[in-house]
C-alpha cells in the first residue's frame, strides 16, 4: 500500500506518480521538485570531482593522477557546482515552488516558460556532461582567453554552446519571477507585506536577466572564435584577452549574487520563525538586496587586478567593492537583532541559520582582503582565493538551501523528517566544512596557487587536513539523502504550519493543492508578526 | 477617433490593489494611424541626415552626431511604435534598469581601456 | 493573518458586453484573474525579455566600443569598403517593415482582421528584402575567400584574410580583422532574430486569418510587435556604427 494514497485527495502530489504527468506538468511546484531532483544529481557529480581533487592532493608529488586529468577534475567540478547546481540551486527549486505560495497566486505568471527553462536546464546540463565525459574540459570554469581559444585541445565549443543554453534557463526563470512578483499578488499583499524571502528572489531575478545575456554573449564569442577565428579575443588579429575577463566577470561576479541573495532571503525567514519575533529591520533587508544587486555589477574587474588591466580602473573598481560590503552588512547586523532577546529553538533549520552567520561573516570578512588592491596581489590565485568563495558558495549558498529543504519539506512533501538525524547531519556538515576549507586559508596565506596538482611538502600536513574534512563533508551531505526519503515513506505526517510559522504558504495544505489554495487569500497584515502568534511551549 | 474602451471588469476582480497594476493611462489606448505615419516619415528623415551629415567632418563628435541621430530615432520607435508613451510607469523602469546596466557595462570597461598606459599590440 | 475573498470566483467574467469577449475567455489562461491581469503579464514579460536581449547584444556593443577606440583608423577603413548606399536603403526597409508591423497592432487593436494579416505580411516581405540583400553583402566579403566571383579581396577573418582590399597593410591590416570580425557578429546576431522573428509573424497571421485576436484580445500580436520593433532599434545603432564611421 502505497503511501502517497494518504495525502489530501486534490494535493499537487496526487496526480499520480506516471511519468507523463510529470515530464509535461506545468504546475511550479512539481517543477520545482524536477529541479530538485537534477540539481541533486548535478551535487552528486560535482561531489565526486571534488573527491577527486582532494585524493590527489594527500600527497604533494601528485601521484595519484597526471596533470591533465587534474586539469580536467578541477573544471569540471567547477563548471558543475557553478552553472548546474549553485546558480539554479534555490531559485530553481525552493523560488519555484514557494514563490507562488508566498505571494496568494495560483501559479508562476508563465508556466509553460517555466517547464521550457527546465528542459533548457537539462539540454545544457547533458550537452556539458557530454563535452566533461567524452575528452573534458581543461580550461577551469572561467574559460580564460586566449587558453581557451587558442591553445586547449579539450571540449570548450561543446561545454561552451551547454552553459550558452543553461544560461537561458536562467534568465527565463528570472523573466518569470520578475512578472510573477509585480502583476500576480494578491490582494492586499503589497510591495511591503511580502516575505524577504521574495525579495532576495526579486533581486537575483534582475541579477538573471541583466546579468546573464552577457556571459551568454561572451560564451559563444569564444565557440565563435574557436570554430570561425573571429580574433576577438586573439592578440595577433588586435583582439584583447583582458576583455574576455571583463564581460565574463560582468556577469560572473553577480553571478556569485545569485547563488547568495536567495540564501539570504532563506535566513531573514528561518530566523524571525525561529527566534519567534519579527524580523528586525525589515524594509533595510529589502532594500539591501536590491542594493546589493545593484552595486554587485560596479565590482567585477576585483578579480583582474593582476591581469594587465590598467592599475588606475583597478584601483576605481577597489573603492567600490568596499561598498558592496555595507548591505551585506546590514543584513547581517539586522538578523543579529533579530536574535536579540528572541525564543530561539534550535530546529534543524535553525542550525543551518548559524551555520550560515558564522561561516558568512568569515567569507565575507575575507572577500574584503581580495577586494584591496594591495593583498589581492599576494592572495591572487592562491587557495586564499579558493577557501574564501566556498565560505561565501557552500558556508552561505549551500547552507541556505540545506536550512530552506529542511524548512520547507513538511510544506513540500507533507512529512517529517528525523530531527535527530538531521541535526547530526547539520553539524557533521558544520564541521567537515570548517576542516575542509579553513587550512586552505592558511594554505594561500602561505603561498600555495590554485590549480595546481603538485605542491611542496610543507603544504602536506594542511593539506590532509583538507582531504579529511571533505570526507567528513561528503559524509554529512550523504545524510540527507537517506533520512529525507525515509521521511517520504515512514515520516510522521506534518499538518499544515509545523512550525507555526507565518506567510501564506502554511496556511494551505501540506503538500498544497494544485491550484495553491482553495479560495484566493486576501492579505491584511504585514509579515512575521510573531508577536501576535500564539505562544510555543518552548516560548519564553 | 473615438477608438477608446477602458475594461469595464477594472473594480470587480479581487486583486488590482498593488499601486502599479493601476495604469495612469488607460489601457488600450488606440493611437490614430496618421501618428504611425509621421513616425515612419520621421524615421526615414532622420536616416537621410544620419547619411548626410557624415559629409562633415565634425572631428571627435563625429560618434556624437552619430549617436545623437540614431538615439532620437530609437526613442521614437520605443515611444510610439513600442507604445511606451501609453504604458504603465513599470514600462519605463524596465527600459531604463536595462539601458542603465548596459552604460555600466559600457563605460565600467572602457576605464580600463582609457587608462591602460600601454599599447596593446 | 488572512482572510479570504468572498465567492473567490476562479474565472470572473471578462469585460462583459463586447464583441468577441466569449473568445477572449477562451485565451485566459488558469493561474490569471482576468484577461487585464493576463495582457499586464505578458506584456511585461516582453519587455523584461527586450532588457534581456539588450545586454546580450550589449556584450558585443562593449566590445565594438573597446575596439573602435583602440582601432580608429582601421574601422574607417572597414567602414569605408562599406556601400552606405545599400545599408541606407535596407535601414529604410526595416524601417518600413517597422510601420508595417505598427499598423498591424493598431488593425488587431481596432478589430480590423483582413488588414492585420494584410501588415504582417507587408512585414515579413519587407524583412525577407532586408535579408535579401544581407544576403548578397555577405557574399560579397564571403565568395573572394575561394577565390569565386568578381569581388574585391576575401574579408573573413582568418587565415585568408585580405587586408589590401580595404587598402590597409602591417598591423592595421591585422586590426581590420576586428572590425569584420564584429560587422559578422553583429549583423549575423541581428540577422539571426530576424529570422527567428518572420516565422513567429506568419504564424500569427495564420491566427489571425482565423479570427482568433479581437480587440479585447491580441497579445500575440503586440508581443511579436515588441520584438519586431526591438529588432529595428538593433539595426538603426548597426547602420551608422558600421557602414558610417569617419567623413564620407
Amino acid at each position: 500500500m502505497s503511501t502517497v494514497a494518504t495525502y489530501p485527495k486534490d494535493s499537487f502530489l496526487s496526480g499520480g506518480w506516471d511519468l507523463k504527468s510529470w515530464l509535461l506538468t506545468k504546475d511550479h511546484k512539481r517543477i520545482g521538485i524536477l529541479y530538485l531532483l537534477s540539481i541533486s544529481a548535478m551535487f552528486v557529480l560535482g561531489g565526486l570531482y571534488a573527491g577527486l581533487i582532494r585524493w590527489n592532493l594527500l600527497v604533494p608529488d601528485g601521484s595519484h593522477m597526471s596533470a591533465d586529468t587534474y586539469n580536467k577534475a578541477f573544471t569540471a567540478h567547477g563548471v558543475i557546482m557553478v552553472f548546474f547546481f549553485l546558480i539554479p540551486s534555490i531559485p530553481a527549486v525552493l523560488g519555484n515552488f514557494l514563490i507562488p505560495l508566498m505571494i496568494g497566486a495560483k501559479d508562476l505568471a508563465f508556466p509553460k516558460l517555466n517547464l521550457l527553462s527546465w528542459y533548457l536546464y537539462v539540454l545544457g546540463a547533458a550537452i556539458t556532461l557530454y563535452a566533461l565525459l567524452a575528452g573534458g574540459l581543461d580550461t577551469g570554469w572561467t574559460f580564460y582567453t586566449p587558453y581557451s581559444t587558442v591553445f586547449a585541445q579539450s571540449n570548450v565549443e561543446i561545454a561552451a554552446i551547454g552553459i550558452f543554453v543553461a544560461g537561458f534557463s536562467s534568465i527565463l526563470t528570472g523573466l518569470n519571477f520578475i512578472v510573477t512578483i509585480h502583476k500576480m499578488r494578491a490582494p492586499g499583499m503589497t510591495w511591503f507585506r511580502m516575505p524577504l524571502f521574495v525579495w532576495a528572489h526579486y533581486a537575483t531575478a534582475i541579477i538573471q536577466v541583466l546579468g546573464t545575456p552577457v556571459i551568454a554573449i561572451t560564451i559563444l564569442l569564444v565557440a565563435l572564435e574557436r570554430i570561425f577565428h573571429f580574433g576577438f579575443f586573439d592578440p595577433n588579429r588586435g583582439g584583447d584577452p583582458i576583455l574576455f575577463q571583463h564581460l565574463f566577470w560582468f556577469y560572473s561576479h553577480p553571478a556569485v549574487y545569485i547563488m547568495i541573495l536567495p540564501s539570504m532571503g532563506v535566513i531573514s525567514e528561518l530566523i524571525t520563525c525561529f527566534s519567534r519575533k519579527r524580523i528586525f529591520g525589515y524594509s533595510f533587508i529589502a532594500m539591501s538586496s536590491l542594493a546589493i544587486a545593484a552595486i554587485g555589477f560596479l565590482v567585477w574587474a576585483h578579480h583582474m587586478f593582476v591581469s594587465g588591466m590598467a592599475v588606475y580602473s583597478a584601483m576605481v573598481f577597489s573603492a567600490l567593492t568596499y561598498l558592496v560590503a555595507i548591505p551585506s552588512a546590514i543584513k547581517t547586523f539586522n538578523w543579529a537583532a533579530t536574535l536579540y532577546k528572541g525564543s530561539i529553538s534550535w530546529a534543524t533549520p535553525m542550525i543551518y541559520v548559524f551555520c550560515f552567520l558564522g561561516l558568512f561573516l568569515i567569507g565575507g570578512l575575507t572577500g574584503l582582503f581580495l577586494g584591496n588592491l594591495g593583498t589581492d596581489v599576494h592572495l591572487t590565485d592562491t587557495y586564499f582565493v579558493v577557501a574564501h568563495f566556498h565560505y561565501i558558495m557552500v558556508g552561505g549558498a549551500i547552507m541556505g538551501y540545506l536550512g530552506g529543504i529542511h524548512f520547507w519539506w513538511p510544506k513540500i512533501t507533507g512529512r517529517r523528517y528525523s530531527e535527530a538525524w538531521s541535526r547530526l547531519s547539520a553539524v557533521l556538515i558544520f564541521v567537515g566544512f570548517n576542516l575542509t576549507f579553513f587550512p586552505q586559508f592558511m594554505l594561500g596565506y602561505l603561498g600555495m596557487p590554485r590549480r595546481y596538482h603538485v605542491y611542496p611538502e610543507e603544504f602536506q600536513v594542511l593539506n590532509v587536513l583538507s582531504t579529511a574534512g571533505a570526507t567528513v563533508l561528503g559524509f554529512g551531505y550523504l545524510f540527507p539523502s537517506f533520512y529525507l526519503v525515509y521521511s517520504l515513506f515512514k515520516g510522521e505526517p506534518a499538518g499544515d504550519n509545523p512550525w507555526g510559522a507565518k506567510g501564506l504558504e502554511w496556511t494551505t495544505t501540506s503538500p498544497p493543492p494544485t491550484e495553491n489554495f482553495h479560495q484566493i487569500p486576501v492579505v491584511t497584515e504585514e509579515p512575521y508578526d510573531y508577536a501576535k502568534a500564539p505562544k510555543e511551549k518552548d516560548a519564553v | 477617433m473615438s477608438e477608446h474602451f477602458t475594461p469595464e471588469s477594472q473594480p470587480t476582480h479581487p486583486r488590482g490593489l498593488a499601486p502599479e497594476s493601476q495604469p495612469t493611462h488607460p489601457r488600450g489606448h488606440v493611437v490614430s494611424w496618421k501618428v504611425y505615419l509621421g513616425i515612419f516619415l520621421a524615421l526615414c528623415a532622420l536616416t537621410v541626415v544620419t547619411v548626410v551629415v557624415t559629409g562633415y567632418d565634425f572631428g571627435p563628435f563625429n560618434l556624437v552626431v552619430a549617436l545623437g541621430v540614431a538615439i532620437t530615432k530609437a526613442t521614437l520607435v520605443v515611444l510610439y511604435f513600442m507604445h511606451a508613451r501609453y504604458s504603465p510607469k513599470l514600462t519605463g523602469v524596465v527600459i531604463a534598469s536595462s539601458l542603465a546596466f548596459f552604460v555600466i557595462l559600457v563605460f565600467l570597461t572602457l576605464t580600463d581601456y582609457v587608462s591602460r598606459p600601454w599599447p596593446l599590440s | 493573518m488572512t482572510a479570504h475573498a468572498p465567492g473567490g470566483p476562479a474565472h470572473p467574467a471578462p469585460a462583459g458586453g463586447h464583441p468577441g469577449s466569449a473568445r477572449a475567455s477562451e485565451a485566459l489562461q488558469h493561474q490569471f484573474t482576468d484577461l487585464q491581469q493576463q495582457k499586464e503579464a505578458t506584456t511585461l514579460g516582453m519587455w523584461v525579455f527586450i532588457a534581456q536581449e539588450v545586454l546580450f547584444f550589449g556584450g558585443l556593443f562593449a566590445a565594438y566600443a573597446v575596439y573602435r577606440n583602440m582601432y580608429p583608423a582601421a574601422f574607417s577603413a572597414g567602414s569605408h569598403h562599406l556601400s552606405w548606399k545599400i545599408g541606407f536603403a535596407n535601414t529604410l526597409v526595416l524601417i518600413g517593415s517597422s510601420f508595417t508591423m505598427a499598423m498591424a497592432v493598431h488593425s488587431a487593436a481596432i478589430g480590423k482582421k483582413k488588414r492585420i494579416v494584410a501588415f504582417l505580411l507587408a512585414t515579413v516581405l519587407l524583412g525577407s528584402v532586408f535579408l535579401g540583400v544581407k544576403y548578397f553583402e555577405y557574399g560579397e566579403k564571403i565568395r573572394p575567400c575561394s577565390g569565386d566571383g568578381p569581388y574585391a579581396g576575401c574579408l573573413v577573418p582568418g587565415e585568408r584574410f585580405d587586408a589590401s582590399a580595404v587598402h590597409l597593410e602591417g598591423d592595421e591590416g591585422r586590426h581590420a580583422q576586428i572590425y569584420f570580425s564584429l560587422y559578422f557578429g553583429m549583423t549575423g546576431l541581428h540577422a539571426l532574430h530576424m529570422i527567428i522573428g518572420m516565422p513567429i509573424i506568419l504564424g500569427i497571421a495564420f491566427m489571425a486569418w482565423r479570427g482568433r485576436y479581437s480587440p479585447e484580445y491580441h497579445s500575440p500580436v503586440e508581443l511579436v510587435g515588441l520584438y519586431w520593433h526591438f529588432v529595428d532599434i538593433i539595426w538603426i545603432f548597426l547602420f551608422p556604427l558600421l557602414y558610417l564611421i569617419g567623413a564620407h
